[in-house]
């Protein structure tokens, strides 16, 4: 096999959107998967292209990303299923809604629009929602995508500029200019991205990546019974909690009339199987905020593994001890908003291309090599 | 609401009634599960009010004196921890308790596509019999029935006793292997009275080998069936089609408590017991083996859980019995046509209306299911796994909670048993 410019190992979103960006650019690229594009974490996510704001660098980048993703909506299959549906994040009394007024100047700042609802428009929005709510903020902006139809359209986009999609191909090893596949092919690249998810430390030792267990639930098709994605603000809360299980409401509506469930964290947990303490949890939290629910009816609950990093930002640039290798990884549970932006910003960087946004927050030089160097965040 | 018990049988079907029967006999509490309104299963379905058939009357009759006892209109919907199984009951939820277990969830229709399979009128061989047992209307209207093996000659009877015209017969099975698999039946003196039996009751009405079908057609429903008979197409108008290839066991619920699966059967030992500890299985779970089969491995079983000594006999009856299967499972295999017989627009998986082309370039079942839909619909692909694994040689994905579409209320644990006094 011939060399190629850019040897990208794992075929999930992250890496199919890195395959479409360097093939944009006139790189040859070959993207490497173990089974099939977009079918491992990528496949388990909800799909939701939402800016966060707990901090600075993640709002630079989900927001950055969600515009990209607005800007490629009209070219995607429909299969796609891009459905600008907005986020409302709901107030459940008083003290959250008090935390709405910062984020409303954290999401203007970054040009992100955003409204505030109080009850009366909130129930007028979603009626479905349990009384007692008492407002919520409304993210335009937010989209949903069905996540393995987009990975597999970025890496087809880029087969067709000449990619080569190296499917079923798990690899084995990493080393200067080469990708040692299973099979015991080597393939010779110039450049090595490694894109793998929670995968990404069996190639790479000492990534400080960890599974993140998530559970989701799917019901069956029906009447929509709600319009946007609703994310209770107590999800930042529990989204951070680092030890022990949490849970948060998390409910979309898909274009399919499907509700789509979430939302679980098990921070370390690696195991795939559905457990049903935690299931059943999430879904009494689900049914605080959406009384009708025990009625609806359950198709099929699944889990992921969200490959998360210490500070939950990703791992977006050279391996500080090893510069042969890159690494667009780590994205816990924002690898489907951010693979737009994540793709750009590691193709900027090779490519010596300046970015839209500041990508020192995303090296991974803050957590490897020998002195570890403070990032301020911007 | 809540209950335990020492066995739980799931499925109230030859195999389930006799597996509770014994148990219950020897004073165990046994509770059975099944989503009919009556115990009796697909193959005695009715039975319990028509009282027909003898051998069914005796053993329906010896289940209600057993003491164990049947919840009607109950699907099992998750198995959240070992010993417990969550159950929904048309609007109430009931979360059951056990010792141990019998899965006797039988066995469903294997559909193939064709043109027009999805067509109103057209229904599985077994399906068409189950709805004029249940009572639908068909003196005078004019079917054809095609499919494979025994079950297509007892649809035919059942058709033709309540007035049907049963216009043709069409067994898909090379003439070579179904006179086969006649010849041995010799082995099985039950099976070969049958056999007479049925074809008795059906002199008059054509019936071929490698005979199958290849289209259904018609405007709002089906009109005439297009057939292709030892290697010449025929058309035949008609009301109704019953179309489907065998049976596939219904593995659903072995899947999700872990039990090991190969070949099509749930893995057992000699007690019946699968991997998993104190879950046994019987029936058509063993590989497709009808009413003998079911009834021998629920009385073995039955034995285990009651503690007693297996009758060399049983054993015996077993042994047979798995030579029967085994034969059967040759016969009735899908026949090399009949992978070919969609175009690309027929549909492969009606829940989500995925067609064949829909599939191009799928390299197997995750493939299918997250690109394409397949499988992904209300009935979590029981129609088109079987299909898929038929056309294509794709197997199943592990079986997530629910294993049927359930009430989300219904997979809500039970609070934990209050805590008794230390005495």
């Amino acid at each position: 096999m011939s060399a190629v410019d850019c040897a990208i190992v794992g075929g999930g979103i992250v890496g199919a959107a890195l395959a479409d960006a360097l093939s944009e650019a006139g790189m040859s690229v070959a993207l490497v998967e173990a089974r099939s594009i977009g079918t491992g974490t990528t496949a388990c996510g909800m799909g939701h292209l939402v800016a966060m704001d707990d901090n600075a660098a993640e709002l630079a980048l989900t927001s950055w990303s969600v515009s990209l993703w607005r800007a490629l909506a009209e070219g995607l299959p429909r299969a796609v299923e891009y459905d600008a549906c907005g986020t409302l994040w709901l107030a459940a009394d008083a003290e959250e809604m008090a935390a709405v007024d910062s984020k409303v100047s954290n999401y203007r700042a970054a040009g992100v629009r955003v409204e505030v609802l109080d009850a009366a428009a909130l129930y007028e929005a979603e009626p479905a929602l349990a009384p007692g709510l008492v407002g919520a903020l409304r993210v335009p902006g937010d989209a949903v995508v069905y996540p393995p139809l987009a990975a597999r359209t970025f890496a087809l986009r880029a087969q067709a500029r000449g990619a080569r999609l190296m499917t079923g191909t798990p690899a084995q090893a990493l080393r200067p200019g080469e990708v040692v596949l299973a099979n015991g092919d080597v393939l010779a690249a110039r450049h090595i991205v490694l894109a793998a998810g929670v995968a990404s430390p069996s190639l790479c030792p000492g990534l400080p990546i960890t599974p993140r267990k998530g559970h989701l639930l799917i019901t069956r098709r029906g009447a929509p019974v709600v319009k946007h994605q609703l994310v209770e603000l107590g999800y930042v809360k529990s989204a951070h909690g680092t030890e022990g299980a949490s849970v948060a409401f998390n409910a979309q509506p898909r274009v399919t009339g499907q509700l789509l469930l979430g939302s679980s964290r098990q921070p370390g947990v690696g195991t795939r199987e559905v457990e049903a303490a935690i299931l059943e949890r999430m879904l009494r939290r689900a049914a605080d905020f959406l009384p009708g629910l025990d009625g609806m009816q359950a198709l099929r609950a699944w889990t992921g593994l969200r490959p998360a990093t210490p500070d939950g930002l990703p791992l977006l640039g050279p391996h500080p001890e090893q510069p042969w290798l890159w690494l667009a990884c780590g994205h816990e549970g924002l690898g489907i908003t951010t693979a737009t932006g994540s793709a750009r910003l590691v193709a900027d960087q090779l490519l010596g291309r300046s970015s839209a946004i500041d990508a020192r927050p995303y090296l991974p030089e803050r957590f490897l090599g020998r002195t570890p160097r403070q990032v301020a965040h911007a | 609401m809540r209950e335990a018990c020492d066995l739980v049988v799931v499925g109230a079907g030859p195999g389930g009634l006799a597996a509770a029967c014994h148990a219950a006999e020897a004073g165990l509490s046994v509770l059975v599960l099944d989503p009919q309104s009556q115990p009796g299963g697909q193959v005695w379905r009715g039975e319990a009010r028509k009282r027909e058939n003898r051998l069914a009357r005796r053993w329906l009759d010896r289940f209600a004196a057993s003491g164990a006892r049947f919840r009607p209109g109950a699907r099992v919907v998750a198995a959240p921890e070992p010993g417990l199984l969550l159950v929904e009951e048309g609007t109430s939820s009931l979360a059951v308790r056990y010792g141990r277990a019998v899965l006797a969830t039988g066995a469903r229709e294997r559909f193939l596509p064709f043109p027009g399979w999805t067509l109103p009128g057209v229904l599985g061989v077994s399906g068409l019999q189950v709805l004029v047992k249940d009572g639908l209307p068909v003196r005078g209207k004019r079917v054809v029935l095609a499919g494979t093996g025994p079950l297509l000659l007892a649809a035919a009877a059942t058709l033709h006793r309540h007035g049907a015209e049963v216009l043709f017969i069409a067994e898909q099975a090379p003439a070579a292997r179904h006179w086969g698999f006649a010849l041995q039946l010799w082995r099985h003196p039950g099976k070969l009275l049958q056999g007479a039996a049925l074809a008795a009751s059906l002199v008059g009405i054509p019936t071929a080998t490698d005979a199958w079908v290849v289209a259904a057609e018609g405007e709002a429903r089906v009109e005439r069936v297009r057939l292709s008979v030892r290697g010449h197409e025929e058309t035949l108008p008609c009301d109704y089609l019953g179309a489907a290839y065998g049976l596939v066991p219904n593995l659903e619920l072995a899947k999700l408590l872990g039990c090991e699966v190969a070949s099509g059967a749930v893995v057992v030992d000699e007690r019946l017991e699968t991997r998993v500890k104190g879950v046994h299985a019987v029936g058509e779970l063993l590989g497709i083996g009808g009413v003998d089969q079911a009834l021998v491995t629920g009385e073995l079983v039955g034995h285990v859980a009651a503690g007693k000594p297996v009758p060399t006999g049983l054993e015996r009856s077993w042994r047979a019995v798995r030579t029967f299967a085994d034969q059967l499972a040759r016969h009735d295999a899908p026949r090399e046509e009949l992978r070919r017989l969609a175009t690309p627009e027929t549909l492969v998986c009606r829940c989500e209306d995925v067609p064949l082309q829909a599939l191009d370039g799928c390299r197997d079942l995750r493939e299918a299911r997250l690109y394409a839909r397949l499988g992904m619909g209300a009935c979590q692909g029981r129609t088109c796994g079987a299909a898929a694994e038929v056309l294509f040689g794709w197997t199943g994905e592990d079986v997530r909670p629910p294993c049927l579409p359930a009430r989300i209320g219904s997979l809500r644990l039970p609070s934990p048993p209050p805590h008794t006094r230390a005495s």
